[in-house]
């Protein structure tokens, strides 16, 4: 078992994360998806800190967490003020903006 | 040090690996949004042990502290906010969208496990033994994080504090002054223009079990919609006596009603539940 | 052509003679309302001020030794070879022009406050008036092609501007429109003149050009002469370009005899006797110059003899004497003392008679048609007199001025003694006899005989600020001529431009001459009498008439061969163009434009709204870069 084993884990978490994104349309859990493949990052740079002995990836992963925090509750407050508006949480509700 | 990593991390590995795994598919998977952020808090954990493991002990605790506790808390808080409706829905509504998604996903993931396999062959756990030294990793990241990354963290700190400030502002409603109403205004605007005054019926009452998910029977033995929960994906009554109207009751006996269905009225279980 | 001084003294400034006219029109023109009560004082006093200034140049020019001044004013062009001054050149060439310019603009200056009394737009028409004489006494005193250019526009705007004074009414904005495009033609080929001069010679200026012209081939020399007659054709009515002056006349009367007959019609004149260096030395363009003004005055002659319309007779009339002067000019050295003799005569009597004529609409309520005058010498005995004065100049009544300055150019051109002469010559001749006619036909009709007056209509003698310039004129015309050709020659006053008059070889003695038009005359005055004063003159024009006369009538069928010949095949080609444009040039940019448009609107339909649409866009992306990387690291 080699640290290859971590990244391909990341890349599949990534993945999943990504078509998460595609095929769910609750606006809450697109954006778990994120979170997901936010994580499946983290997974990375702590991994890559490991290989190349450096702590600079857990920094790194750090400060990943700390923007996915602020970007968390930014987004949730959004969610909400377009779910108080429109009375859906659907991201395919939101859709005024096209041709 | 060495290409292959110790026995005991392989075994976390090859438990927790497909953990985090069926919690991310079963996030994206299960229909309901609170199932979905508990599957995912089941990945982040398990990530969480993978940090540990990986020689990133303060990550992995604040991984566990913040993104499982905190953060999910807060997806919880605001789907409870929210509530469930049709966005919970499975049906795919774009055409070819899921088909599409599903392959470039494992496109995608071919590509990428392939070029990290190739590229990470001969990767070689260095290991942090020599930069943490003796003081361990939590001194080893405020050594760096206060000294190399000091501007990005300050700035980090504004980030979060214009995020909170953002949060209120979006969440905030605002009302004129004065234009709160009273209690008495309240209820006399219900009475006026209401078609239904009094409050909601709850559920279970009459039913034959107290489940949210079991619908009030009307005094007619019609199931009342309005008293489920948004979301609430409502069960079929079982078949109960019900009772009827003082008109219809004639003797005492019949007051104890029948089991068959009453006259007029929809018969028990042919009202649609795909709302 | 003698050496040019700088100017020193007064002469130094002979610019004013512009400025003053042109600072009229420009306080009237911006002025607007508040000028509408002495507007057309200001109008007059500018004009009449430019006339002083004329006058105290010409004597200060006729005390100089080289009687020629150059004023330089400022550089007008400068850009890469080209480097025009703008300057003025005072010799006595432009001098008479300069006085009969501003002495006759003056006196229609006068005559115009009562003709123009009751017209409301009185104030725009003296503005107008003002701009003319600024454009005319820059057409003439420039000292280079391209400052005569310039006035040569100018009169041309202030020509079109007048012609459509009343410009309600169809016929005066359709007649403006005629001369201006006619006047175009012949503006192209003064331009093209004057880029050869430029291409062939790098000046533009007078003494430049006529210093290098020797230099040049002669092939050169006749395109140069032969395109300078094109623009002297277009601006003086000369066939082919006739056809715009007699419509012209739907301008006020003034219009008609200060710019119509008196000055700007014989701008083409000045062009080419200016040009006298050019033309010496092609013998070609000199021929189809004298060809052209046969041919124009004969013309002329024919067709004021079938029309009713007073005005378009005069025009006619006008026409036919611009052609005696380009006959003159055509002669060359021998005749352009001639010509330009009978140019300021005819300024004098053919303005007099346009003011005559105008006095007559005046008491006939602006009505034209001759057969409803007749009897008007009782009514009007003051425009009777000085009217009877200018047609007795006109057709060369014997010691009256267009006796001698006519009889001048005719002995000039039997003088050649050649084909062409004589052809010209007897052309001349008979036109003699044609003015006498038409113009005893219109005196007949006008004054004489009964009155077949319109109802309501009360004849009156015009007011003295009116009949005073006709005096004055009717003077000019009666002793103009003795005076140009006896008493002070015109020939000496032009020595230093066309150089020592040479005593002529006569072919015919010129008592003879004299003899033979008077007889001429006078058996067209007989004609005429048998023809018109004899008879009862219907008071509408008669049907059934000869095919000469329908001809006439026609003015020769000038409009119907123009039409024909140019209008026709350009609608064709017009329309031609129109079709290619619409189906060709515009289906093409359409098309492609249609093309563009939809395949736009149906790419936009890839914008669905959907964030996940686009999300999937991303994803696919995502793909191909990876798959790119992995591609070239494993390549």
């Amino acid at each position: 078992m080699t640290l290859t084993y971590y990244l391909v884990l990341a890349a599949i978490l990534f993945t999943i994360g990504a078509v998460g994104v595609l095929v769910r349309r609750n606006a809450i859990v697109v954006f778990m998806c994120v979170e997901l493949m936010l994580n499946s990052v983290n997974l990375t740079l702590v991994t890559f800190a490991r290989a190349t002995g450096t702590i600079d990836g857990q920094i790194m992963a750090f400060f990943v967490m700390v923007v996915a925090a602020a970007e968390v509750v930014v987004g949730l407050a959004i969610i909400m003020s377009i779910y108080r508006t429109r009375r859906s949480a659907s991201v395919d509700d939101a859709n005024l903006l096209k041709y | 040090m060495t290409e292959t990593l110790s026995g005991g991390e392989t075994v976390v590995f090859w438990v927790l690996g497909p953990i985090a795994l069926a919690g991310a598919l079963g996030m994206v998977l299960s229909r309901n949004a609170i199932h979905s952020a508990l599957w995912l808090v089941n990945t982040m954990l398990a990530l969480g042990v993978f940090y540990v493991v990986q020689e990133a002990p303060f990550l992995g605790a604040v991984q566990i502290i913040v993104y499982t506790g905190a953060i999910m808390i807060l997806f919880l808080f605001v789907l409870m906010l929210v509530g469930r409706d049709s966005s919970d829905s499975v049906v795919e509504t774009l055409r070819g969208q899921r088909v599409a998604a599903i392959v470039l996903g494992l496109g995608f993931a071919a590509l990428v496990g392939a070029g990290i396999a190739r590229a990470t062959q001969e990767l070689t756990a260095t290991g942090l033994d020599a930069v943490q030294g003796e003081q361990g990793n939590i001194a080893a990241i405020a050594e760096s994080l206060f000294t190399d990354y000091l501007l990005a963290f300050e700035v980090t700190s504004a980030l979060l504090i214009t995020a909170a400030v953002g949060a209120m502002v979006l969440a905030h409603i605002e009302r004129e002054p004065g234009s709160r109403q009273t209690q008495k205004e309240l209820s006399r605007a219900r009475f006026l223009t209401s078609e239904k005054p009094q409050t909601l019926p709850g559920p279970g009452v009459f039913a034959r079990a107290n489940s949210v998910a079991v619908p009030a029977i009307l005094p007619d033995g019609t199931p009342s919609e309005a008293s489920l929960a948004t979301g609430i994906e409502p069960e079929t009554p079982d078949q109960m006596p019900r009772p009827t109207g003082r008109e219809q009751l004639g003797t005492p006996d019949a007051a104890l009603g029948t089991l068959d269905p009453a006259p007029g009225g929809p018969a028990a279980g042919e009202w649609s539940t795909d709302r | 052509m003698s050496e040019v001084l700088p100017a020193e003294g007064l002469l130094g400034a002979s610019w004013l003679l512009i400025a003053l006219p042109l600072a009229g029109a420009a306080v009237l023109l911006l002025g607007g309302r508040r000028t509408d009560r002495w507007g057309h004082l200001l109008g007059t006093a500018t004009v009449v001020a430019a006339f002083v200034l004329a006058l105290l140049c010409t004597f200060q020019l006729a005390g100089l030794e080289e009687r020629s001044a150059d004023v330089d004013l400022f550089t007008f062009i400068s850009t890469g070879d080209l480097d025009v001054r703008a300057g003025l050149l005072f010799d006595p060439l432009s001098a008479i022009f300069a006085l009969l310019i501003t002495g006759v603009g003056s006196l229609i200056h006068v005559y115009s406050i009562g003709y123009m009394a009751h017209d409301p737009a009185r104030r725009r028409f003296f503005a107008y008036l003002n701009l003319f004489v600024a454009a005319m006494l820059l057409l003439v005193l420039g000292n280079s092609f391209v400052a005569l250019y310039v006035g040569w526009e100018g009169v041309g705007l202030a020509s079109y501007l007048l012609i459509a004074f009343w410009y309600t009414r169809p016929a005066a904005a359709t007649a403006a429109k005629k001369a201006f495009i006619m006047n175009r033609v012949g503006d192209v080929g003064l331009a093209l003149a004057i880029f050869l001069m430029f291409a062939q010679l790098g000046t533009t200026s007078y003494a430049g050009v006529f210093g290098g012209v020797g230099t040049l081939a002669g092939g050169t020399i006749t395109a140069i002469g032969l395109l300078l007659l094109l623009g002297a054709c277009g601006k003086s009515g000369q066939f082919p370009l006739q056809a715009w002056l007699p419509d012209a006349m739907e301008g006020p009367t003034p219009v008609s005899a200060l710019i119509h007959a008196a000055t700007m019609v014989t701008a083409g004149v000045y062009l080419i006797a200016r040009s006298a260096p050019i033309y010496d030395l092609t013998e070609t363009a000199r021929t189809v110059v004298m060809a052209i003004g046969a041919l124009t005055l004969l013309i002329g002659a024919i067709a004021g003899c079938a029309y009713d319309d007073i005005k378009k007779v005069l025009a006619y009339s006008t026409v036919s004497q611009i052609g005696y002067m380009f006959l003159a000019v055509g002669l060359g050295p021998a005749g352009y003392v001639a010509g330009l003799a009978h140019l300021l005569a005819h300024g004098f009597f053919k303005a007099g008679l346009f003011l005559g004529a105008g006095s007559v609409m005046h008491a006939m309520n602006d009505s034209v048609d001759m057969r409803r005058f007749g009897g008007l010498w009782k009514k009007l005995p003051v425009t009777f007199v000085t009217f009877g004065l200018g047609y007795l100049a006109l057709i060369g009544f014997p010691f009256l001025s267009g006796y001698f300055t006519k009889d001048a150019i005719i002995e000039a051109t039997f003088d050649r003694d050649d084909w062409l002469g004589w052809t010209t010559g007897g052309i001349a001749v008979l036109a003699a006899g044609l003015t006498a006619f038409y113009m005893t036909r219109l005196m007949l009709m006008t004054f004489f005989g009964r009155a077949r007056w319109e109802e309501g209509v009360h004849p009156h003698e015009s007011p003295s600020v009116m009949t005073a310039p006709m005096v004055v004129l009717a003077v000019g015309s009666v002793f103009s001529g003795a005076l140009l050709v006896s008493i002070f020659p015109l020939s000496d006053w032009l020595e230093p431009v066309f150089g020592e008059p040479e005593e002529a070889a006569h072919v015919i003695a010129p008592a003879t001459i004299g003899i033979a038009l008077t007889v001429i005359m006078l058996l067209g005055v007989l004609a005429a009498w048998l023809f018109v004063g004899r008879r009862e003159v219907p008071v509408t024009a008669p049907v059934r008439v000869s095919p000469v006369t329908r001809a006439a009538r026609n003015a020769l069928y000038a409009d119907t061969i123009n039409e024909s010949l140019f209008m026709r095949p350009g609608q064709w080609l017009t329309r031609a163009l129109v079709w290619v444009d619409n189906r060709g040039v515009d289906g093409a940019v359409n098309g492609l434009a249609a093309t563009l448009g939809g395949s736009s609107s149906r790419l936009g339909r890839a914008q669905t709204g959907f964030v996940r649409t686009y999300a999937l866009g991303m994803l696919g992306g995502a793909v191909l870069v990876a798959g790119a990387l992995l591609a070239v690291t494993a390549g």
